[in-house]
This record gives C-alpha cells, sequence and structure tokens, in this order.
C-alpha cells in the first residue's frame, strides 16, 4: 500500500491532537511547553506533506511549503528562548512548577 | 449750538457731574457734599426758569448708537411745551427738598451719600424729562429706579427699607419688561426710536389694531409700573420708610408723575387705539378709588400721603386714558405743589416728634406748629379741591373729562373726591386739633427756617398755581364751565370734609375699623403668598429631577450598570491556565468550523 496525502496528514493531526491534549492536561510546566513545540512540529510535517505531494507542472515539489517551515522552525527557537526565560523568572517567584498552583489572576 | 440746547445740556449733566463729585472725592466731607448739591440744583432751578421763557429747540441730537438707518439711537435733548414744564417742575421742587433736606437729615451720619444718591436721581429724573427718543428715555427710565432703590434704601441697616428698596426696584423692573417688548414693537413698525419722527410716520404707516393695542398697552406697563397703578402699586406705601424729604421728591411730585408724563409724551400713539384707552382709564379710576379707599384707615402719616399720592396717580392715569393728557398734565403740576407740601410739612411734624409717624400718637399741634399747620391746610385744601385754590381747577378739568366719557369713570372719580376730602379731614382733625396724645406731642414747635421756608413757598404756589394756568396745559378753545360737575364737585368736597371732621373730632381713638381696609385689601399678602408658592413648587420639582433622574438614573444608574456588568464578567477569571488553553482551543475549532462550513 503506498502512502498518500492523508496518511500524512492523519499522522500531523494525531501529534496536533496529542499535544493539545498535553497542553490542557499536563501539570509541568516544562511539559505543557514540549507539547506546545509537538503542535508546532505536527504543523511543519503537514507543510511538508503538502509540499511533497501537490507538484508543480514540472514534477517539482512547491517549495514554498518546505521555506515556511524553515520560518516554522526559527520562530519557535526564538519562542522557547523567550518562554524558558519567562518559565525561570516565574520558579525564581513562585517556586513551583506545577501550573494549577499559580492562581494570582483568580477572581 | 444754541442757548437752550446749552442750557438743558447744563441742566441735565451738572446734576451727574456734582454726584461723581460727591461720590469719588467728598465722602468724608458732609457739609460740602450738602452745599455743593443744593447750589447746584438751585442753578439748575434758574437755568430752567431761562429755558421755559426761551423758545422751543428740538434738534435731532448727537449720534450714540447707529446700526444702520434701521437701528439708530441718538442722545437728544428736547425742550419742548411739555419737557419746559416739567423742568420747573423738577428742578423747582428738587431744590426746595434739598434745601429742606438740610435741616432735616442735619445730624444723619451718611448726608454725603444722601445727597450724592439725591443729585443722581435729579440726573436722571431729568434725563426723563428731556430725552428726544425712547431708548433714552427707557435708559434714564431705569436710572431713576435705581435712585429710587439707592434712596429708599439710605437708611439701609434697617431691615424694612432694605425689603422696601427691594420691593420698589423688582417691581419697578416687572413693569419695565412690558415696557421694553411696547418700545421695540413700535419701532419695528415705525422704523425709529425718536418720538418727533414717530409721529410723522404715524400717517403713513397701516398697523392693525390689536397690533396697535397691544403695543400701547405694553407701553402702559412701564406707567403701570413707575407710577405704581394697580397692579404693580405695591411698592409705594413701603417706599415710606425713605427719609420723608425722598418721599417728598420722589414719590410725589417727580418720580411716579414720569410715568404720566411718558403717557402724555407718547399721547399720539394712545390716540390710536380706543380699547386701550379704555383700559388705561379703568386701571387709573380703579387705583384712585382702591387708594383712597384704604387710605382712609391707616394710621402712618406717610402712609396716608402714600395711598393719597396713589389715588392723585390714578386720577392722572385715567385722565390720559380719557383723552385729555392736558388735564393729566395740568393736575400733575398742581399735584407736585401740594403733596410735595404735605409730605415736607408730614417730616416737619416727624422731626419735631422725634420720628414719631402714628396719628393717634399727635395731635393739637395747630397751635404749637402754627407755620406748620397753616401751610399744611393749604396743601390739604388744595389737595381735597377746595374752590379757588389750584388743585380745585385741576380736578375739575379731570372731571369734566370723565363726565364727558362715561359714567362709569365720573362716578368713581366722584366717590374718590370724596373719600380724598373725608380721609385729609381725618388726618387734619387727629393731628392737629384736640388735645395732645402723648408727651412728644406736646413738645412739638416749628423747624427752623430751611424747613418752614420751602413749606411757605409751595403754600402759596398750591394756592395759586390754578389761576390761570389751565390754558398752558390744554390746547383749543376754552371751554364753558360745566356747573353740573362743578357743583358736583364742591359737594363731594364739602360732603367728605364735613363726615370726617364730625366723625373725628375729638376722638382719641379710630372709631372705625374695617380690617379689610386697613390690611390694604391683603394684596401683599395675596403677592407674597403666589410668590412663594410658585417658587416652591419650582423648587420641589427642580429638586425631585435633580435627586431622582440626574444623581439616581444617570449617574447612580450608569456606575450601577458598569459595576453589575463587571460582577458577571468577572466569573469568567478562572486563574487557571491550562483553562484558558482549552477555551482558545474551542474558540478556533469554531472559527474555522465557520468560516470553512459555513
Amino acid at each position: 500500500m503506498s502512502l498518500t496525502l492523508n496518511h500524512y496528514l492523519f499522522v500531523s493531526g494525531l501529534l496536533f491532537a496529542i499535544g493539545f491534549a498535553g497542553v490542557i492536561l499536563r501539570r509541568n510546566i516544562i511539559i505543557i511547553f514540549m507539547s506546545l513545540e509537538l503542535m508546532l512540529n505536527a504543523a511543519n510535517l503537514s507543510l511538508v506533506a503538502f509540499s511533497r505531494f501537490n507538484l508543480t507542472a514540472d514534477g517539482l515539489p512547491n517549495y514554498n511549503a518546505q521555506i515556511l517551515v524553515f520560518f516554522i522552525i526559527t520562530v519557535a527557537a526564538a519562542e522557547v528562548a523567550v518562554g524558558l526565560a519567562i518559565i525561570v523568572a516565574l520558579f525564581r517567584a513562585r517556586h513551583t512548577v506545577h501550573v494549577e498552583d499559580i492562581t494570582s489572576l483568580k477572581f | 449750538m444754541d442757548t437752550q440746547t446749552n442750557l438743558a445740556r447744563f441742566i441735565l449733566l451738572a446734576p451727574l457731574a456734582i454726584a461723581v463729585c460727591i461720590q469719588l472725592f467728598c465722602r468724608k466731607n458732609h457739609s460740602l457734599s450738602a452745599k455743593l448739591s443744593v447750589v447746584f440744583v438751585c442753578l439748575t432751578f434758574v437755568a430752567a426758569v431761562f429755558v421755559f421763557f426761551g423758545p422751543d429747540s428740538t434738534p435731532p441730537g448727537e449720534p450714540w448708537l447707529d446700526f444702520g438707518p434701521a437701528f439708530r439711537v441718538p442722545i437728544g435733548l428736547a425742550v419742548d411745551h411739555l419737557s419746559k414744564i416739567m423742568l420747573l417742575i423738577v428742578t423747582g421742587i428738587g431744590s426746595l427738598v434739598q434745601i429742606y433736606s438740610l435741616v432735616y437729615m442735619g445730624e444723619d451720619e451718611s448726608k454725603a451719600r444722601y445727597f450724592g444718591n439725591m443729585s443722581f436721581f435729579m440726573f436722571s429724573m431729568l434725563g426723563i424729562v428731556l430725552a428726544n427718543n425712547f431708548v433714552m428715555m427707557f435708559i434714564f427710565w431705569e436710572l431713576v429706579g435705581v435712585s429710587s432703590y439707592l434712596l429708599i434704601g439710605h437708611w439701609f441697616t434697617r431691615e424694612a427699607a432694605a425689603a422696601a428698596a427691594n420691593k420698589a426696584f423688582i417691581t419697578n423692573r416687572i413693569g419695565d419688561f412690558g415696557f421694553m417688548i411696547g418700545i421695540l414693537m413700535f419701532w419695528s413698525a415705525s422704523g425709529t426710536f425718536v418720538f418727533s419722527e414717530m409721529q410723522a410716520a404715524l400717517p403713513t404707516l397701516t398697523l392693525s389694531a390689536g397690533f396697535l393695542t397691544t403695543t400701547v398697552l405694553l407701553i402702559f406697563c412701564g406707567a403701570v409700573g413707575k407710577s405704581a397703578q394697580i397692579p404693580l402699586h405695591v411698592w409705594l406705601p413701603d417706599a415710606m420708610e425713605g427719609p420723608t424729604p425722598v418721599s417728598a421728591l420722589i414719590h410725589a411730585a417727580t418720580m411716579v408723575a414720569a410715568g404720566v408724563y411718558m403717557l402724555a409724551r407718547v399721547s399720539f400713539l394712545i390716540a390710536l387705539s380706543a380699547d386701550a384707552q379704555l383700559v388705561i382709564a379703568a386701571i387709573g379710576a380703579t387705583t384712585a378709588l382702591f387708594a383712597a379707599l384704604v387710605a382712609t384707615q391707616q394710621d402712618d402719616i406717610k402712609r396716608i400721603l402714600a395711598y393719597s399720592t396713589l389715588s392723585q396717580l390714578g386720577y392722572m392715569i385715567m385722565a390720559i386714558g380719557l383723552k385729555a393728557e392736558g388735564a393729566a398734565i395740568f393736575h400733575l403740576f398742581t399735584h407736585a405743589f401740594f403733596k410735595a407740601l404735605l409730605f415736607l410739612g408730614a417730616g416737619a411734624i416727624i422731626h419735631a416728634l422725634h420720628h414719631e409717624q402714628d396719628i393717634w400718637k399727635m395731635g393739637g399741634l395747630a397751635k404749637r406748629m402754627k407755620w406748620t399747620f397753616y401751610t399744611f391746610a393749604a396743601g390739604t385744601l388744595a389737595l381735597t379741591g377746595c374752590p379757588g385754590l389750584s388743585g380745585f381747577f385741576s380736578k375739575d378739568t379731570i372731571l369734566v373729562a370723565a363726565y364727558n366719557n362715561n359714567l362709569w369713570f365720573f362716578v368713581p372719580a366722584l366717590v374718590t373726591a370724596f373719600l380724598t376730602a373725608y380721609y385729609m379731614a381725618r388726618l387734619c382733625v387727629v393731628v392737629f386739633f384736640g388735645k395732645a396724645r402723648t408727651e412728644t406731642a406736646a413738645h412739638g414747635h416749628d423747624g427752623p427756617i430751611a424747613m418752614t421756608g420751602p413749606l411757605v413757598i409751595l403754600g402759596v404756589l398750591s394756592v395759586i398755581a390754578g389761576y390761570n394756568t389751565a390754558g398752558y396745559f390744554i390746547s383749543g378753545p376754552a371751554e364753558s364751565v360745566n356747573w353740573i360737575v362743578t357743583i358736583l364737585a364742591i359737594s363731594a368736597f364739602v360732603g367728605g370734609a364735613l363726615s370726617g371732621l364730625f366723625l373725628y373730632w375729638g376722638q382719641s381713638t379710630d372709631p372705625i375699623l374695617i380690617p379689610a381696609l386697613k390690611k390694604k385689601l391683603y394684596i401683599d399678602e395675596l403677592y407674597a403668598a403666589l410668590i412663594a408658592g410658585s417658587q416652591d413648587l419650582l423648587a420641589s420639582i427642580a429638586g425631585w429631577f435633580d435627586k431622582w433622574i440626574l444623581d439616581g438614573v444617570i449617574v447612580r444608574g450608569l456606575s450601577s450598570g458598569a459595576w453589575g456588568l463587571g460582577f458577571v464578567l468577572r466569573f469568567f477569571q478562572f486563574g487557571n491556565l491550562q483553562a484558558y488553553a482549552f477555551l482558545f482551543g474551542v474558540g478556533v475549532v469554531a472559527m474555522i468550523y465557520l468560516l470553512v462550513f459555513r
């Protein structure tokens, strides 16, 4: 059986859902962040899949999507840098990595 | 620049200069202020005599307010038939009153302020007399109101005096409101304010009867306020709180006559509307009768004279309404003399008895104050219409005019004449005859020459001013004597005098008591209730509106709304990061659904 676009999209969606579930359900802020990265990479996977399967007239893949993947990887890296800095600051203020313990904005 | 105009300017401006000079420089120097004021007012009288014997002079005047040909208010001095005699009256009686004030106000603490205000009043009154256009007359009209306020409230630390001054000014202002509207209405029709131009423009205008009646009645409102006719008469009796020379000058001879003078000036307007004439005459007759009735029951000597003034003003206004302006001005002329005389005589009595004004605390003064008594008697006889004295002639012309017009005017006028004789006889008997009722009355004596001199002069004038002077006022051929009216008038005089004498001779308290008349038919109380009532109603409505609508619905409503909204929305702040992320995801799904599948 040959792999079609749908297979890759299914995997990408599955990864996205797993990542989203991790963001919603995990307690540790580092794990939440990891799940966030997983969601980003799921998006990357679907982009590359579209690039590989929607060929242009010459038979070459559409490189626009692959370039966009690079952009996303860069943004993710920058975001990780900033986000980890915020987590360190948060830990220094609250001395916990459990998200459930941070409720000072509750009414 | 002819001499007449220059003299007229001097007459108008000299009192103003003195008033300003006193106010700015001489407030501390009381005797200098008094002397300056007296000297200059006598000079204006001399100038007025020269003006009287000179030719008429009515130049168009200097331009003042000029907004194109449609709205032009010049400053012009009109020296004509009417204003010349009025100048003599105002300056003459003004001089006598100011000389008298030298004694009457001799020990007053604020003599300088008094004479400054007196000079200012002379300026304002002369402005009304000499004005050649309506707006200038209105400005001086208001200034006279201010002078009256200042002079009535001369002893302003007295509560009653301050209140009386307010009442006078406010009541005048109510009349002036109608007056201004009338002036503007007539300007809108004729395009000019100047009296001579208005009179010339009249034949060319076509105006509806309703417009004319309304305009004339509105202009009459000013006279109702200034000359104290019903319903705006309430200020004049209270104005007696001022010093007696003020009452003599302002509230007997000159200011209250300004209303009559103004109506005589615009008699060409009044002649256009028969309905307005009827209303004017009716108000005049009613005031005359009402005031005479109330005067029969008053106990304060000045109040009796005040109501007497109201009554005589009613006669003058009635004459204006009967198209007999000449008779009205003639009566104004004679009335100025004998009423000023009566007030100054009352002032001499009050001064001698140390400011006692209740007639039931006087008595037997005829023997002790001879000059005062003889002059007062002359004034009384003139007022009541004793044959041969000035008042008889002028009152007779008015009664003839009423008789020729309508018996509905003649009968009240005749009854008023009867009552006039009655209450004046009452006054004279109670004050001058019998025994002195109190210790102070037993020690009364005549004042110095500066007090009795003016009394004598006015007394002589009251007697002789009627002989052969009617011709100056009443144009046209002399009518034959109307014997019916003359005999009825003389019988009213005799009847009233005898009833007064008979009922009051030898009495020590008032034998007749009519509470309604004593309380002036409760009109003051009625007005106070009306004004207080309407004021309270307005205030309570405004208060309710402020408390419930502005404070409640708008201010507190808005703030409660914001607060409530915030309270409801607050429950969305979970404080839980993952809950926020979940809702975020739900929102994204919803958006995709809406965008892609709808």
